[in-house]
């Protein structure tokens, strides 16, 4: 049987555990200086793509993202995971999912690709809907918010988390998968890899060479913070938590 | 081309609750996107009475199909047969309720339209742009769509059910001959089997109480002891923090959270939950929030309206009855 290739595309965002401020204009987030990880559902594809490989089913790994030069940072941590190989799509304009979707699916043309793996949504803009925008222009079969994940014979069989429970599809390569939280726990990179990553193979590319042009469908105008909800108060005791409920809040 | 089209989700038969939250915000949108009418697409068992329900709420045209190329839901011919009859209808907007088979199958159908993507919107404002949460739901993006043909989908929690209104005419079944790729459908796979966590509860995404439980229950044992008879005295839906579902505590579809499901009940009554940020992003919306932990600085808290500072092993068993009590 002929290798197996799977394209894992990633996205950086800042780090959730900071606490992030707005430009003072809303048009954006404060970036300078703070800590940008691997989307944790990209990670999660990247796991997932890393034990395919440890399995047998796949042989290599390509990594593509989209963004300015110190995304660069993220796709070698993924690499140190144990990716193969990485492609970074430089830009380093206003990206919407329609142009990231576009730029996956021109890479995913150039190579000889059985799957695209990919988180179900990056934690930052909270879409959920890249991956399905990958699959409808590629026109391939999707199996998206997959907790588990088997391929075999040219086909993946993919346990979905949906409303009500769990569905498994059957679906036959090439296919997009988009990875949902329950698919396994992320390892990390270990230091010395970390050096080593800087050795594979790298290529930066720009939308030009793929022939993708960098307008965007849906643009950010304003960010705002909603407003906190107000301070409530202590209850000594279950009776009279049951009283306010029902004499003050009104709801039993 | 600027009709609206409602993509209605139901359970044979059954509109879906938020189905009818997605209209309201349809309606918003054909007011700010000076859109004409209201259309409507159903599939799947059950297609035809949902479509005819839908008739009774001002929608102007409804197609269905319960061909069994619907009979189970599947991304891709859903796709196509959406995309089909926005075409048919005239509509350039495609509107329909995050649900997880809603978020699967719209982009999809954002693709076949050369339409913008619009996901999990929260607000319709005046002027054509969107609100939407972002960075579990800490900050609400404003954003402009730049395309002429838009697929949206919508929060439930956001926008109230829409109510009846008259207007409805016409529901026919839809011609699938308008798209013959329809047919080839085989070559996306099949659906091999369910594996369904449904109880005698009430639908987490619609019920008025929601009860959450924590990693503080300590094991699935525990929580199914505490939280279930809690639930069914209070008549609400049980829900759960990422940890508690990580744990292996409760199923996943019980995870309340950012990238959970999304609820704003009337009452929501967290038990053993501290409040990470993406669980708050799934709840804070909710009308009254009552928090239990027996640690006095758990971030959930400091949203709480009601805080019970108390193991939880000893005050949710005497809440349960308290609540039956006065039920009885």
């Amino acid at each position: 049987m002929l290798g197996m290739k799977i394209l894992v595309p990633v996205k950086r965002v800042p780090d959730w555990q900071i606490k992030l401020k707005l430009l003072s204009d809303g048009s954006g987030i404060q970036t300078d200086g703070i800590k940008w990880i691997l989307n944790t559902f990209d990670e999660i594809a990247v796991e997932e793509a890393i034990r395919l490989k440890e399995k047998g089913v796949v042989t290599e790994i390509v990594l593509v993202s989209i963004g300015p030069e110190d995304v660069r940072a993220r796709l070698e941590y993924a690499l140190a995971m144990g990716a193969d190989s990485a492609i970074l799509v430089k830009h380093d304009g206003p990206a919407d999912s329609d142009l990231a979707s576009r730029v996956i699916a021109e890479v995913f043309k150039k190579g000889d690709y059985s799957m695209i793996l990919l988180g179900k949504q990056a934690i930052d803009s909270d879409s959920n809907q890249t991956a399905q925008l990958v699959a409808g222009r590629l026109n391939l079969p999707q199996a998206c918010f997959a907790s588990k994940v088997v391929v075999e014979s040219g086909c993946a069989t993919v346990t979905r988390e949906v409303d009500g429970g769990l569905e498994t599809i059957k679906v036959p390569m090439p296919c997009v998968v988009s990875t949902d939280l329950r698919l396994n726990e992320p390892r990390y990179a270990a230091l010395p890899n970390l050096m080593k990553a800087k050795k594979k193979p790298f290529e930066v590319v720009s939308l030009d060479s793929l022939g993708v042009s960098p307008e965007v469908k849906v643009r950010v105008r304003t960010l705002t913070t909603p407003g906190a909800r107000k301070a409530g108060r202590k209850v000594g005791s279950v009776q009279e938590l049951i009283d306010a409920l029902q004499n003050e809040a009104k709801v039993l | 081309m600027s009709n609206v089209l409602l993509y209605i989700q139901h359970d044979n038969g059954k509109v879906l609750k938020g189905t009818l939250c997605a209209l309201t915000a349809a309606r918003e949108l054909r007011t700010s996107w000076n859109g004409s009418d209201i259309v409507a697409i159903a599939l799947g068992p059950g297609a035809q009475v949902a479509a005819q329900e839908m008739l009774k709420f001002g929608v102007s045209r409804v197609r269905y199909s319960v061909d069994p190329l619907f009979e189970k839901y599947r991304s891709e011919p859903y796709a196509r047969a959406i995309a089909l009859a926005a075409r048919e209808l005239g509509a350039s907007t495609v509107v329909g309720l995050a649900s997880s088979s809603g978020k699967d199958v719209l982009p999809r159908v954002a693709v076949l339209l050369d339409a913008a993507q619009a996901s999990d919107i929260i607000g319709v404002n005046g002027d054509g742009s969107l609100k939407r949460p972002m960075y579990a739901g800490n900050i609400i993006a404003e954003v402009e769509v730049l395309s002429p043909s838009r697929v949206v989908t919508v929060r439930a929690t956001a926008f109230a059910p829409a109510s009846t209104e008259g207007g409805g005419s016409e529901c026919s079944e839809l011609a699938l001959s308008g798209d013959p790729e329809l047919r080839e459908q085989p070559r996306f796979g099949e659906v091999l089997g369910y594996e369904i966590s449904k109880g005698d509860r009430p639908e987490l995404a619609d019920a008025s109480i929601v009860v959450s439980g924590g990693r503080a229950l300590g094991s699935a044992e525990s929580f199914e002891k505490v939280m279930f008879p809690l639930a069914d005295a209070l008549g609400a839906a049980v829900g759960a923090s990422r940890a508690a579902v990580d744990s292996g505590y409760a199923p996943n579809d019980w995870q309340v959270g950012q990238t959970g499901k999304v609820v704003a009940p009337n009452l929501y009554v967290a038990v053993g939950i501290s409040g990470a940020i993406q669980h708050l992003a799934g709840m804070k919306d909710s009308k009254v929030i009552v928090a239990i932990n027996k640690d006095p600085d758990a971030p959930i808290f400091e949203i709480a309206d009601y805080a019970l500072v108390a193991d939880l092993f000893a005050v949710a068993p005497e809440l349960t009855e308290k609540v039956r009590g006065l039920r009885g």
